[in-house]
């Protein structure tokens, strides 16, 4: 069971807290873990990731274990501990002004 | 009893404010969508109950809300608006090819026969519409694709499509504008579509009267007439008698015939408001007097509406959104500001009264008048 946090404007969207979790099949990826969210919470979908492109929105991080995994390709396995559920995974907005 | 409720979107939600016939004591409820970028909403003509919000973000892109009980619940749609095909260029600032990219909805535009068909006005510009309430969107191609498309360049708050006028006597016309392409017309419901901007001179593109480049800030019709189209140029107050086929200027004796908003009385189809800002460069008014200015004779001959607004230190915006009427027997008129105040003047602009002072920056006002 993997721990996400959304910011405060995508909780607010899908109506979900600060920390939830949810269930990803192996194996583990950003990608898998992406799609289960967009599955999940419909709401989501095109807002951490563009709807034409696929790719993950410009202002939009990802960290986990106190690395930034925002340019890790979208296959690549998260780490033990995400997916273990001993360390939450975050995405972030951007401190970008507004 | 008659009423309004006014929807207001800002730079961070939405508010919705309502009150009885005599639109002296308002309810605010907001904001809605908080810490979001509400371009627009608007209701249906033929559900008043049925609203639809434009929410976007730099951050998180966009998000189209519905409410099916007048605002007082809200649910996501659908927020795929992929172009046709495969999107192509147009023309960025510097002249060179840049790929069409969708950005944001502009303006949302509910049909005026079915609250589940509504248009929507996207950046970079383009038209969709949904016919099932949102839930998926598709665009109207012939418009990017009529030949004039790849010339469209953007003006400086993006290429944005951000009027969408029906005819309703005849259903198959729909006419547009695009900030800085101009105004464009199908007259078979969406398919094919032309420019519509013969008369249109602008002294700030290579070839002033070209077919397409000017840009149009916003066009209103009445509804008793929809011939007749009235356009707030980026400069210029522009009149069409024949749906855009050709213009003529009518900015007549006002003071500096920059601005971005223009719309029509309920009643008086050649009574015309529009607020003079000082220039391109200098968003505000002149002289730090807020006025706007009314035409009961279809352009050319203004006057000043001040009674209620500052005139003095005011150097607030009027976005090409944020300016509506309502319906009432003594028609209401109602802005809001870059500042943050919604204005209203329940008898025709004679006499102003804020109803909100300290909004965040109003980006759109519409008005729903409730029987």
């Amino acid at each position: 069971m993997i721990r996400l946090v959304l910011p405060a404007q995508l909780r607010t969207l899908a109506h979900i807290g600060s920390e939830v979790t949810i269930e990803v099949q192996a194996p583990v990826t950003q990608r898998a873990l992406l799609d289960a969210i967009e599955e999940r919470w419909p709401a989501l979908r095109g807002t951490i990731r563009d709807h034409a492109s696929g790719k993950r929105r410009a202002l939009v991080r990802f960290y986990a274990c106190g690395e930034d995994l925002s340019h890790e390709s979208p296959d690549t396995r998260l780490p033990e501990e995400v997916v273990s559920g001993k360390e939450p995974y975050l995405v972030i907005g951007a401190i970008a002004g507004g | 009893m008659s009423g309004v409720r006014v929807l207001v979107g800002t730079r961070k939600g939405a508010f919705i404010l309502t009150s009885d016939g005599r639109r002296e004591r308002w309810d605010v409820s907001g904001p809605l969508f908080a810490g979001w970028e509400i371009y627009h909403l608007k209701g249906s003509p033929v559900d008043p109950g049925r609203l639809y919000a434009s929410q976007s973000s730099g951050w998180f892109g966009q998000v189209i809300q519905r409410s099916d009980d007048a605002g007082k619940t809200w649910a996501p749609v659908g927020n795929t608006f992929a172009y046709e095909g495969v999107p192509g260029t147009h023309e960025w600032y510097d002249g060179t090819p840049h790929p069409w990219e969708f950005k944001r909805v502009w303006h949302l535009e509910p049909s005026l026969e079915d609250p589940d068909t509504v248009y929507a006005g996207v950046e970079d510009a383009a038209l969709f519409r949904t016919a099932d309430g949102g839930q998926t969107w598709h665009e109207l191609p012939g418009l990017r694709g009529h030949g004039s498309g790849p010339r469209w360049t953007p003006g400086a708050g993006g290429m944005g499509l951000h009027t969408i006028l029906l005819a309703p006597d005849e259903p198959g016309r729909i006419v547009v504008a695009i900030s800085a392409a101009g105004a464009f017309r199908t007259d078979d419901g969406g398919t094919t579509w032309r420019p519509v901007n013969r008369g249109l001179k602008s002294d700030h593109i290579p070839d002033p009267d070209a077919e397409v480049g000017h840009c149009v800030h916003r066009i209103a019709m009445h509804a008793s007439r929809p011939a007749v189209l009235f356009m707030q140029k980026h400069w210029d107050v522009m009149r069409s008698d024949d749906g855009g086929d050709s213009w003529r200027e009518v900015s007549g004796n006002l003071p500096t015939d920059f601005g971005f908003t223009i719309d029509v009385h309920a009643h008086e189809p050649d009574t015309v408001y529009v607020v003079p800002i000082k220039s391109d460069s200098e968003h505000y008014p002149l002289d730090g007097r807020l006025r706007v200015y009314r035409s009961r004779t279809g352009g050319n001959e203004w006057e000043a509406l001040s009674d209620g607004l500052p005139q003095r230190d005011c150097y607030v915006n009027v976005l090409r959104e944020a300016m509506a009427v309502d319906a009432l027997e003594s028609c209401g008129v109602y802005f809001g500001t870059t500042g943050g105040q919604v204005y209203v003047s329940a008898d025709a602009g004679d006499h102003w009264a804020p109803i909100v002072r300290d909004l965040p920056a109003v980006l759109s006002v519409e008005v729903q008048t409730l029987s």
